[in-house]
């Protein structure tokens, strides 16, 4: 496509006077983190915190959130915030699950989608026909999907054999396959307890067992998403919406339209990872299913810098973490205790090479206190486990919030014709 | 000017006006497609506001309401989104309940102590994310609503057994407070009982008031949320706004859960009122943010509240009291919108005005010299 010649420089470019972290200095940290975290498991024998099952738990856990992530990333680049995500991921679980149970859960993913679009949809007209603060707009559609879902609730699965007033009858499996061969060997290879090995062949594992079929589309959205945002004229036009929609008008664009159309997208990637919950996370609808999720979508993609690689990472850290508190919990978390201290010191070791020894001092007491933590208990709380991924958001946000780069016009109102 | 002012007033009640009708219109549709009466759900629930007993537990509803809205529209003055009340007076009640239970001084002491520690705790929490905002950069949206979540485990914790919880039956309190810290309510005979407390929150609306509209502190705070590039070249430190708006907002959140926690149940526990952060928000919003429409707008949606439940028992035709949700999230809806509708309305009348004046100005200035026709556009046109 010619206009991939167009997006290249744009992409390229980095924020002038910041440091921008490479893909093979991001792979190396990765791969650093992996190590150290083989090294923890071996000194605390927590070997559930690299398991397969754990690994396969994450990623479940990690698709909603991933998907709602994505969604957030369509309309914020086109510069609307969608802090709807929470409503569109309600309308999701609640459509999948009505249609669902009465026509297969096939046709409830696509119910589930057209109800997220529908909650897109309002959002759009409130915001970009009206414009009426984003924020604003998102809050009271997350009221009203809740009031909405609850009322219909009443009438669609009240009297329904296994249905009440909170809960939808249960809907059938979509199923689920493992790769193979490949699944076996790498858990085999995970149950050795090797070093470095065992655990590179738990997190593969995880991608490879018990996988439903929607989880497969759902990762697909993450490449699928960069290649029509980044690589085509469309996604060239959504995102020239969201850094400059005057500039856009001058040059062409409907700017109207692709926000429309962006907003509608999210909310039908919200509305798949809601179906996602409904259907394959547990099999029927129930009342509160979303948890948040939504929320911590939209933390994803914001700790993922608005880019879909990095809120596929936040996800799966989100997923990790939540996955933690269902496997074993008190003891994982422990483990990673010691995990945590071990980074901040390098942290602190990193912060004195650069000179900076007010910070560094301030990370190596913390991470004392994490190393004291980890040898005086031997469990952590529940509370703790349930509040690590959002802590977890808050420090990374913290730490990286000046380096991120939110679309020049995310969230301001524009009227056809205001540049003249 | 006089003129002005009617027409400005008349814009203002419109907004609300309009919404209302739009979302009892909506919600009509919703009983006519859910086959049912679209005007009986309604009656019921005037008749149940007639009853005494109703409306007391209407009034209190309202005063936590008032406050929770209070500390929404203090961040909304100045461009902030504080969606962490919610977080700020939970853990704010939980705080309280837990010193009221282990403290015991005397009542005039008692009670200034607790709403202290009250505030201060709402104030903390809130903190966190205005600190987070002015030195690292993070959106205080994403911020607060982490603080929910982590004030959710933080209160979990505090009230395990072997900390400060005191299992009751099956449901988990931190114990009694003193009675010195019980704040006096004011009977109504059989009807129940006005929580003392309210009293609070109304002079709470009119420090506001006081606060925003006349003192230099406010005009900063609303200069700041107008503009923050004028602000701070008009001499305002906009981090130091940012910080003290966000501390206040806490504080008055903090405050939001007292009503009920010194007026009525006296120990906080897993039945607590949850969710008043987000309600605030909606009163914020259909009050815009005045002292006196956040009033109204709590009243109303208290109302909302405590009158649906009776929609359930309805004889002959009972009605889901979900639709007080559904009303409550097109009230949202409809008053943003109707709000951005008439203030564009506005808008072009006083184009139109303009417009209109600069035509007679024109015509009556016609055969006067080009020199003051040109005077007198610019005069105009200068309103």
């Amino acid at each position: 496509m010619s206009s991939a010649t167009v997006a290249k420089p744009l992409a390229k470019q980095p924020a002038p006077g910041r440091r921008r972290i490479s893909l093979p200095v991001l792979l190396l940290v990765i791969a650093g983190v992996l190590v150290l975290t083989s090294v923890v498991r071996l000194i605390t024998d927590a070997d559930g915190i690299t398991s397969t099952g754990q690994m396969s738990t994450a990623l479940r856990l990690a698709v909603p959130i991933g998907l709602a992530g994505l969604g957030g990333l369509w309309a914020e680049r086109a510069g609307v915030v969608n802090i709807g995500l929470e409503g569109m991921l309600i309308l999701g679980t609640w459509f999948g699950a009505f249609a669902g149970y009465q026509w297969g859960p096939w046709v409830g993913i696509l119910f589930g989608i057209l109800g997220g679009a529908l909650g897109g949809l309002l959002h759009a007209i409130v915001t970009v026909t009206f414009n009426v603060n984003h924020i604003v707009s998102g809050v009271a559609l997350n009221i009203l999907a809740l009031g909405a879902t609850r009322y219909l609730s009443t009438f669609a699965f009240e009297g329904k054999e296994g249905g009440t007033s909170k809960q939808s009858p249960p809907v059938e499996s979509l199923g689920s396959f493992s790769v193979p061969g490949l699944s076996d060997w790498l858990q085999d290879l995970n149950e050795k307890h090797w070093f470095l090995i065992s655990d590179l062949a738990g997190l593969l594992g995880g991608l490879f067992t018990n996988l439903s079929p929607l989880t497969v589309i759902a990762v697909a959205m993450v490449p699928l998403s960069w290649w029509v945002l980044w690589r085509t004229s469309f996604g060239l036009r959504l995102r020239s919406c969201g850094e400059n929609p005057v500039a856009a008008e001058s040059l062409g664009v409907n700017v109207y339209k692709y926000k429309y159309l962006a907003v509608v997208i999210s909310g039908g990637l919200a509305g798949l990872g809601g179906a996602f919950l409904s259907l394959v996370g547990s099999n029927i609808y129930l009342e509160g299913q979303t948890g948040g999720r939504g929320y911590i979508g939209l933390a994803a993609m914001i700790f993922g810098n608005w880019m879909p690689g990095g809120l596929a990472l936040g996800a799966g850290l989100f997923g990790y973490t939540d996955s933690l508190k269902l496997r074993g919990g008190g003891t994982n978390v422990h483990a990673l205790l010691l995990l945590l201290a071990i980074l901040l010191v390098i942290g602190a070791a990193y912060l004195v090479w650069r000179k900076r020894y007010v910070p560094a001092a301030i990370t190596a007491a913390v991470s004392a206190l994490m190393f004291a933590w980890y040898g005086l208990t031997d469990e952590v709380p529940n509370q703790v486990v349930t509040a690590t991924p959002y802590v977890v958001t808050l420090l990374v946000l913290s730490l990286s919030a000046q380096r991120l780069r939110m679309p020049k016009a995310n969230g301001k109102p524009y009227r056809k014709g205001q540049g003249t | 000017m006089k003129k002005f002012d009617k027409e400005r007033v008349l814009l203002a009640v419109a907004g609300p006006v309009i919404a209302l009708i739009a979302a009892v219109a909506l919600t009509s549709v919703v009983l006519i497609a859910s086959g049912k009466s679209p005007i009986e759900p309604y009656t019921l629930m005037f008749e149940q506001a007639t009853y005494s007993d109703i409306q007391v537990l209407i009034i209190n509803q309202a005063g936590m309401y008032y406050l929770a809205a209070l500390a929404v529209a203090v961040g909304f003055r100045m461009n902030l989104f504080n969606i962490g009340v919610d977080g700020q007076y939970r853990l704010a009640a939980m705080t309280t309940a837990v010193v009221g239970a282990h403290v015991a001084l005397p009542a005039p002491l008692q009670i200034p102590l607790l709403i202290l520690v009250a505030m201060l705790t709402g104030a903390f929490w809130a903190g966190i994310a205005g600190i987070l905002k002015t030195t690292r950069g993070v959106s205080e949206v994403v911020a607060t609503i982490m603080l929910n979540a982590i004030a959710t485990s933080v209160i979990g914790y505090m009230t395990l057994t072997e900390n400060f919880g005191v299992p009751v039956g099956n449901n988990q309190t931190t114990g009694e407070m003193s009675k010195s810290g019980w704040f006096p309510g004011i009977s109504m005979g059989d009807s129940g009982e006005i929580y003392g407390f309210v009293v609070i929150a109304a002079l709470a609306g009119v420090l506001y008031w006081l606060i925003l509209n006349r003192t230099r502190f406010g005009f900063d705070l609303r200069a700041t949320g107008a503009s923050e590039s004028a602000a701070a070249a008009s001499g305002v430190n906009a981090k130091r706004m940012v910080l003290s708006a966000m501390l206040i907002s806490g504080a008055v959140a903090g405050l939001a859960g007292m009503p009920i926690l010194l007026g009525d149940v006296h120990t906080y526990s897993l039945s607590f009122p949850t969710g008043l952060g987000f309600t605030g928000i909606t009163i914020a919003l259909l009050g815009r943010n005045n002292p006196v429409g956040i009033a109204f707008a709590a009243l109303l949606i208290a109302f909302l509240d405590k009158a649906s439940p009776a929609l359930d028992y309805a004889t002959p035709v009972a009605y889901d009291k979900e639709i007080a949700v559904i009303m409550q999230g097109l009230i949202v809806i409809a008053v943003v919108v109707s709000y951005e509708a008439v203030r564009r309305w506005g808008l072009r009348r006083q184009q139109q005005r303009v417009g209109e004046e600069l035509a007679a100005a024109a015509r009556g200035n016609g055969k006067g010299d080009g020199n003051g026709n040109n005077d007198t556009v610019k005069e105009v046109a200068a309103r």
